[in-house]
């Protein structure tokens, strides 16, 4: 089947949803939609069971901070419809001090390990998540490394003090 | 199962043991660790833990400017580094519409698929080793040697490539690149035909991995498997065939399917992509003689990187040199997410671009990552030894893994 | 047939039916033929030592054709690929479970000072864990590379006093990292 037009993709979300889901744009020809958290399980749902839909598999789930914004920490979705060939994005904005959201883990169990990762590098709750615990980094790491303000090199390096380079 | 003893409350082995599989274990093929409940040889649960080399690709990469992520992409997947590497380049002309020349796409083409031989190379050997086969292992590790020496004739490096630039390549191949390809198009096949009569009908290797580790398609997609692993348990979906891109439309080419998803079908799937590959890089070679032989990048001189000598002697090389690397040149303020068919699935970039010099985020979809999870939970009621060769077919790469 | 060369003999005193040389020599000529590595390969230059040692540029040329998985008998731990500060806990009981004489090669940029990888996740050099005898340059290093840091431990293993890991400043390295 020829992938699903942008325009019959947003409408057949807007029947269901109304406005609790929003068009950002079409960045390249892929859909972005945001929602909020309430919404986010049932639109994922919707769009994995409905028959002219099937967007069956999930390609990703990650995260990324905007300090400077209200919600600062983002959800970013990516599903596939591989029989329509046709993908979408979903965003969901969190408040810095209220960072939970409900997991997808029941809708796939391949959003297991992203949301870990997701939780790992920006501090995301997943709630109802069978086993939310740091992946990457080292189990007594406090800080969310993916995040703005988090500095990139180690500041504990001693070898790279003023002193050696004659400063 | 069958014969398997039942063991009472006062059996001393009625206790379940623990084995610490990892991370240094040699059957793990890198640093994954797997704590495993063992009832004798039976696995009875695992817990996976992961993040042994993990090194923050994706903080580097939103320090540094767009054309010095590429050497971070060759270590994501360092068996096929090339097509991360394309992958990269392709993602950045993406969000930039630049329309690269049919002839660097044909070239792209040829360096990917010879990094797929490679990569199914050193998983299908190595699962020979792992089986108890090292001839399989030697003899096609010669070939590697082989492609490795085409790579140094293309960029100078072997392993960790950093092929090519955003718009195409940093030079053009030269005429010894050709002759060692068509060289290895025409002794690989043999050693591959050898490879597979030693293999795909012996009775030792067929019994220790017939319907090891079968995964059914539903759960295959569930678990959001891609590449060689999903199409061994059936489902065609390849993004070379779906949404092609560098020119992939161009080609034909069959897209390999196995039955139930276990270890041998993973095995043939792996055998039979590459010599698709290999009609692949045929095609792309005769393709090549009708294109004009001195284009190897896109007319792009505000991302295309010039030459150095042109930095040094020109003044608008020089110009154009300053403006990228200071970064002073404007990119759309948009986000983008592309990509290519990896040797182990889809490996997706995710860049979101604030107009500035290096990304403002990038994420990379692993697919080694993302395979690999389905690992723990398969291996329950699994033999021991059927894990082992469960996980060197399952070709987790832990620089993928981990990032 | 392949030209075969032994190792020559050390310089000793030699006279009718005897030759006269110090053990320090003869071992050493022993231990530097007959090293079992250890391969801790972690990323990418794991795949360059499975090149080094696949038929192409063979590394059991120089005795090393035996792989010890086991750190208890291993002789060198050739430590190949990033090391992340989560790793560096298991690097160093690697190292501290492999018996004396024990010689640590750091392979690529990543075991010697980190790489590229100048993040909060990646120790920057595997001596700020564990004492390391020769380094290898390169990101990965070629198998050439490889080996040549491998001949440069067979030297050191053979010119190495017998006496050497009994000194006070051998033991004073070590305590600079902790170990006893």
């Amino acid at each position: 089947m020829a992938k699903i037009p942008n325009e019959e993709l947003i409408k057949a979300i807007a029947d269901k949803f109304d406005t609790s889901v929003t068009v950002v744009g079409e960045p390249y020809e892929l859909l972005t939609v945001e929602t909020g958290r309430e919404t986010i399980i049932d639109l994922l749902t919707f769009l994995k069971t409905d028959p002219a839909l099937k967007f069956i598999f999930l390609t990703d789930i990650t995260g990324i901070h905007y300090p400077e914004q209200e919600k600062p920490i983002g959800v970013i979705y990516h599903l596939h419809s591989l029989t329509t060939n046709t993908r979408i994005r979903i965003k969901v904005f969190l408040a810095d001090a209220d960072v939970h959201i409900p997991t997808a883990t029941a809708l796939w169990d391949g959003a297991n390990w992203m949301e870990r990762e997701t939780y790992d590098l920006f501090g995301v709750l997943f709630d109802g998540h069978p086993d939310l615990r740091r992946i990457l980094n080292v189990d007594d790491m406090t800080a969310f490394p993916m995040r703005k303000e988090f500095p990139l090199e180690d500041p504990n390096r001693v070898d790279k003090k003023d002193f050696y380079f004659g400063r | 199962m069958q014969n398997h003893p039942v063991y009472t409350d006062n059996d001393p082995q009625s206790e379940l043991s623990t084995l610490n599989l990892g991370p240094t274990h040699p059957a793990t093929h890198g640093v994954f660790q797997n704590v495993l409940q063992l009832d004798g040889e039976r696995i009875v649960s695992g817990v996976s833990t992961i993040g042994y080399i993990h090194r923050a690709f994706e903080k580097i990469a939103e320090h540094r400017p767009f054309y010095q992520i590429t050497p971070l992409t060759d270590r994501l997947n360092y068996c096929s580094s090339p097509i991360n590497n394309m992958g990269w380049h392709m993602t950045v002309e993406k969000l930039l519409n630049i329309q690269t020349p049919k002839r660097v796409d044909y070239l792209r083409v040829i360096v990917m698929e010879l990094a797929r031989i490679a990569d199914h190379i050193i998983c299908n050997g190595v699962l020979g080793v792992d089986t108890g086969a090292f001839t399989g292992f030697l003899y096609m590790m010669e070939h590697r040697e082989a492609i490795y020496e085409i790579y140094e004739e293309v960029c100078g490096s072997r392993l960790t490539t950093n092929i090519g630039r955003i718009g195409g390549f940093e030079r053009n191949f030269n005429s010894r690149a050709f002759d060692k390809l068509r060289a290895f198009l025409k002794n690989f096949p043999k050693t591959l035909k050898e490879f597979e009569s030693l293999f795909n009908r012996n009775r030792i290797f067929v019994d220790r991995t017939r319907d090891v580790a079968a995964v059914s398609a539903e759960t295959a997609l569930s678990y959001s498997w891609t590449g060689p692993l999903l199409r061994a348990a059936g489902v065609d979906y390849d993004v070379r065939a779906m949404n092609p891109y560098s020119s992939y439309e161009d080609f034909e080419f069959e897209v390999p399917v196995g039955d139930n998803g276990d270890v041998y079908s993973r095995f043939l799937v792996r055998n039979e992509e590459m010599w698709q590959s290999l009609r692949i890089i045929e095609q792309a070679l005769a393709k090549l003689d009708k294109e004009p032989s001195d284009i190897f990048h896109a007319d792009v001189p505000e991302f295309y990187l010039p030459p150095k000598e042109e930095v040094y002697n020109n003044m608008e090389a020089l110009i154009y040199h300053f403006k990228i690397v200071m970064g002073e040149i404007p990119t759309p303020k948009t986000e983008v997410y592309h990509s290519v068919e990896g040797a182990n699935g889809e490996l997706g970039f995710y860049l979101v671009n604030d107009g500035g010099r290096s990304p403002y985020r990038l994420h990379f979809r692993r697919p080694s990552f993302i395979n690999y999870q389905m690992y723990a939970p398969m291996s329950r009621g699994m033999l021991l030894s059927d894990a082992i060769i469960n996980m060197s077919s399952l070709n987790v790469i832990a620089g993928e893994l981990d990032a | 047939m392949s030209d075969i060369q032994l190792v020559d003999a050390p310089a000793g005193v030699e006279g009718a039916g005897f030759f006269a040389t110090s053990l320090d020599k003869v071992i050493g000529i022993a231990r530097s033929n007959s090293l079992w590595p250890l391969p801790f390969a972690t990323s990418c230059c794991g795949i360059e030592f499975m090149a080094t040692m696949a038929s192409h540029y063979d590394l059991s040329r120089f005795g090393a054709e035996r792989l010890s998985f086991s750190p208890r008998q291993a002789d060198l731990l050739m430590v190949m690929g990033t090391i992340a500060k989560k790793m560096a806990p298991v690097l160093r009981q690697v190292y501290l479970q492999m018996a004396e004489p024990r010689w640590v090669m750091a392979v690529g940029a990543c075991a010697s000072s980190g790489g590229i990888f100048d993040t909060y996740s990646v120790l920057q050099g595997i001596d700020e864990v564990i004492p390391v005898d020769v380094y290898v340059p390169g990101c990965p290093p070629r198998p050439e590379a490889i080996i040549d840091g491998f001949m440069n431990i067979q030297e050191l293993v053979k010119t190495e006093s017998l006496r050497r890991r009994s000194e006070p400043k051998y033991q004073e390295l070590l305590a600079k990292y902790g170990i006893q």
